[in-house]
């Protein structure tokens, strides 16, 4: 293997373990919690605004759920075992609760609430739709009829109770990974009690940053009107949220070059060199300060809608690169130093292997997929069909 | 060499006793053997260590491992002055060949060999997922190599790179203290073919060893010891740059 | 039945999660390894495997066991602490069968270099010697013998 080493490194740690994939799913759990949260400041913490993206945010929630397990298992050596982590987790691992965060967030909250949410929905279409689609959804139903009004105002409840308990598991499902880094007291780029905030702040902000990006683009392909209202608030939200974010991981950059202890130099040359381009530039410099810069602005200067429109588009895409490069500079930069603190390995991506970039970029693409065919599945917006005389239940999702 | 058969007969006996350490096959083979008598470790003497490389090679032999990974390996340190913060260091091949290329001019120079601390307090058990990697009740840290995953967080969690992942296998793989040796009263294949006594396999709870005296009378040090991972390989002589 | 009407699908979804736990819990018991847990959250058979690997070295006892006249020899000089598998190699097959399989004649050129040539970082007490100065030319069992590496003079070989 010929990797090039600067300085000495340990025999055994010249080759990275962990590659993209493992980039991959912090940064894809991360957009499904933003995404939830942003689902959830409007059903728990009434912020009519958003209102218009609430299902879509679900389902792209959703979307990505279903694709977070799949970098994991092209990663592992023996996929095959993984079944081994429900069988017998192990207590005192973070990863172990991967199983059984994953497995609790998609059935017990994310599901859930879809499907409570569009249950009167899936009924209807149960007896509308023909062939093959009317199946699909006669299993959906699980067999009940029954949309009342009385069963549509206990599903109501119960769903706002399922957002409520989701809140924390979001944080919990994104959490863990940021504790997964932040336990490892072997690696100083990763050991800090703040990682685990970190990785939640910063999963926010990339989940409204997608949701915002996702609900332009959506309503730009049906033809349909863009809510300035919604796209201000959620801009505003992604604004908050970026400035905790920022100012975490600004804090722990100051607090580490003051302390300068035995990791610091070594550390400190990896950004400088190996870690410029992706930390200083992409990261910070386009990835933060840029769309925070941009949608401050929007707050103190007014600004036409359309040229408003097109700063969110910007800030949103800039975000996500943003937030992308900060799950590379984690799990590559934490993999670049030796543990001796004496020199620096090189990270080799391969295109076309099991942990290259095509899986990579495939696996990026297909939560879109899925999206689409969920959004044809169970559309966010009731087109056609006016909403039925029913007032106990408010209809979400009405653009 | 002349064995005549009169030797013969008087040798075969002897042979075969002895032998019976050699034996491969089910742990029925050393049915003396108990778990709870042992508690293992090891020594290095840095004072004696010259960097022939022979323990890496013979590591290499007995258990199978791949080219360009390493469960023991030897580092050659350079030390320039009071510069101990900042020592060069290299290991070409994990020192499995030697060292016959010349140190740098000036300051001090000395080998360290690497391997597996079989830590009491193991981070890298702590954090495998599914219970692959463990501490055997005689202290070694072993991994199953059938119920592995390949996730690599022990990999990244042992705080002395003494972890790779098997390429051929796609489990984790590291030293296990020659574990199929030292359960047929065998000493490990390291300390076996070290030729100054650099490297010693302890039984720390054997009263007799001799690691329990010489503990006593030198000035011992571990690897990292402010990551307290309770490292049951024991230096003496290690220099304050020794990373 | 009148008062669960309304919440008929709710208890429909309720069953199917504990039918889901059930089979579950059936699977787990089904799957886990039998010495899982035996001595700690792992597989108590794995600690047998591992032991029962073939060895590759013999142990110096076993070659000794045979060679006792390279032991009388070994024993007067300072290599009496260095194993006979450090230079010569695994030789735990032909302790097994002694007849077929024959250790490979040794390259003193290559071993003997391995340990003795001169390194800063060496300790100053081993013997070390700059080969090219020292051998001019020579292998270096051209004068001495690995078993007894002291060069003796005639009066002392006699003894």
């Amino acid at each position: 293997m010929q990797i090039p080493v600067e300085g000495f490194m340990y025999p055994n740690e010249v080759e990275l373990q962990w590659s993209i994939l493992i980039v991959l799913y912090p940064f894809i759990t991360g957009l499904v919690a933003g995404a939830f949260i942003l689902a959830s400041l409007e059903r728990v913490f009434q912020v009519q605004a958003v209102k218009p993206t609430y299902r879509l945010a679900l389902l792209t929630a959703l979307a990505f759920l279903l694709v977070a397990p799949l970098p994991l298992q092209l990663h592992l050596g023996h996929p095959e075992r993984s079944l081994e982590m429900y069988l017998t987790p192990h207590g005192s691992s973070a990863m172990a609760m991967f199983g059984f965060v994953y497995l609790w967030y998609l059935m017990a909250v994310l599901l859930l609430e879809i499907w409570l949410d569009y249950r009167r929905d899936i009924v209807v279409m149960s007896q509308k739709e023909k062939g093959w689609k009317r199946l699909v959804y006669r299993v959906l139903t699980l067999g009940s009829s029954n949309i009342s009004e009385r069963s549509l105002h206990i599903d109501e409840r119960l769903g706002y109770f399922i957002t409520l308990i989701g809140i924390p598991s979001a944080f919990l499902l994104h959490g863990y990974v940021g504790f997964i880094f932040g336990s490892v007291k072997a690696n100083p780029w990763w050991s800090s009690p703040l990682m685990p905030i970190v990785f939640v702040f910063s999963a926010m902000v990339s989940g409204i940053a997608a949701v915002m990006l996702i609900y332009m683009f959506s309503s730009r392909l049906r033809g349909r009107e863009i809510d300035m209202r919604c796209l201000d608030t959620i801009a505003r939200y992604l604004l908050y949220t970026f400035i905790i974010d920022f100012s975490l991981e600004m804090l722990d950059l100051l607090q580490r070059i003051y302390e300068a202890d035995e990791s610091f130099r070594s550390l400190d040359f990896m950004v400088h060199t190996r870690l410029w381009t992706s930390q200083v530039i992409i990261q910070i410099l386009l990835g933060t300060v840029t769309p925070i810069a941009l949608i401050a602005l929007i707050q103190f200067v007014k600004i036409a809608d359309v040229a408003r429109k097109r700063i969110y588009g910007l800030a949103g895409c800039l975000t996500l690169m943003g937030i992308f490069a900060m799950r590379w500079n984690v799990v590559i930069g934490g993999q670049l130093f030796s543990k001796s603190f004496l020199g620096y390995t090189t990270y080799k991506m391969d295109f076309a292997t099991r942990e290259g970039l095509l899986p990579a970029l495939i696996l990026m693409i297909l939560p879109f997929v899925i999206l689409w065919v969920l959004v044809k599945l169970l559309p966010p917006w009731l087109e056609s069909s006016p909403a039925p005389a029913i007032s106990a239940a408010p209809a979400r999702g009405i653009n | 060499m002349d064995i005549t058969r009169r030797r013969l007969l008087v040798l075969l006996p002897a042979a075969a006793v002895a032998w019976k350490y050699v034996l491969a096959g089910t742990p029925e083979a050393s049915p003396n053997y108990k778990l709870t008598d042992h508690w293992w470790g090891m020594l290095l003497d840095i004072t004696k260590c010259i960097g022939c490389g022979t323990c890496v090679r013979a590591c290499a032999e007995e258990n199978d491992v791949p080219d360009g990974y390493y469960r023991t390996w030897v580092e050659r340190y350079h030390v320039t002055d009071w510069h101990i913060e900042r020592p060069e260091v290299e290991s070409p091949d994990g020192g499995k060949h030697g060292y016959l290329h010349e140190a740098a001019e000036g300051g001090k120079n000395f080998f360290v060999p690497k391997l597996c601390n079989h830590c009491v307090e193991s981070p890298c058990t702590q954090v495998c997922p599914v219970g692959a990697t463990f501490i055997t009740p005689d202290g070694v840290v072993l991994v199953d190599k059938t119920y592995c995953l390949g996730c690599r967080y022990c990999i990244q969690a042992c705080p002395y790179g003494c972890r790779s992942l098997n390429p051929k296998t796609k489990t984790a793989e590291k030293c296990s203290l020659c574990y199929h040796r030292i359960t047929k009263g065998l000493t490990t294949a390291c300390c076996e073919v070290c030729p100054t006594g650099a490297r010693q396999l302890a039984d720390l709870k054997d009263p007799k060893d001799p690691i329990h005296e010489f503990l006593r009378t030198h000035s011992i040090q571990v690897l990292k010891p402010y990551m307290a991972t309770g490292a049951k390989v024991f230096y003496n002589g290690m220099d304050g740059s020794v990373r | 039945m009148k008062r669960f009407k309304d919440t008929e699908h709710l208890i429909r979804l309720a069953a199917v999660m504990v039918i889901a736990v059930i089979a579950f819990v059936v699977l787990r018991t089904a799957l886990v390894p039998r010495s899982f847990g035996e001595y700690g959250h792992y597989r108590g058979a794995a600690i047998g495997e591992t032991a029962a690997r073939p060895v590759a070295f013999a142990g110096h006892q076993t070659c000794e066991a045979c060679h006792t006249d390279v032991v009388d020899v070994k024993k007067q000089g300072k290599h009496v602490v260095v194993a006979c598998e450090a230079c010569h190699g695994a030789q735990a097959k032909h302790a097994e069968d002694p007849g077929s399989v024959q250790p490979k004649k040794l390259d003193t050129a290559v071993v003997c270099a391995r340990c003795h040539e001169a390194n800063s970082a060496k300790p100053s007490g081993f013997p070390q010697v700059v080969t090219a100065d020292h051998a001019g030319g020579l292998a270096c069992d051209s004068c001495h013998k690995p078993h007894r590496p002291k060069i003796e003079t005639e009066t002392e070989v006699k003894k």
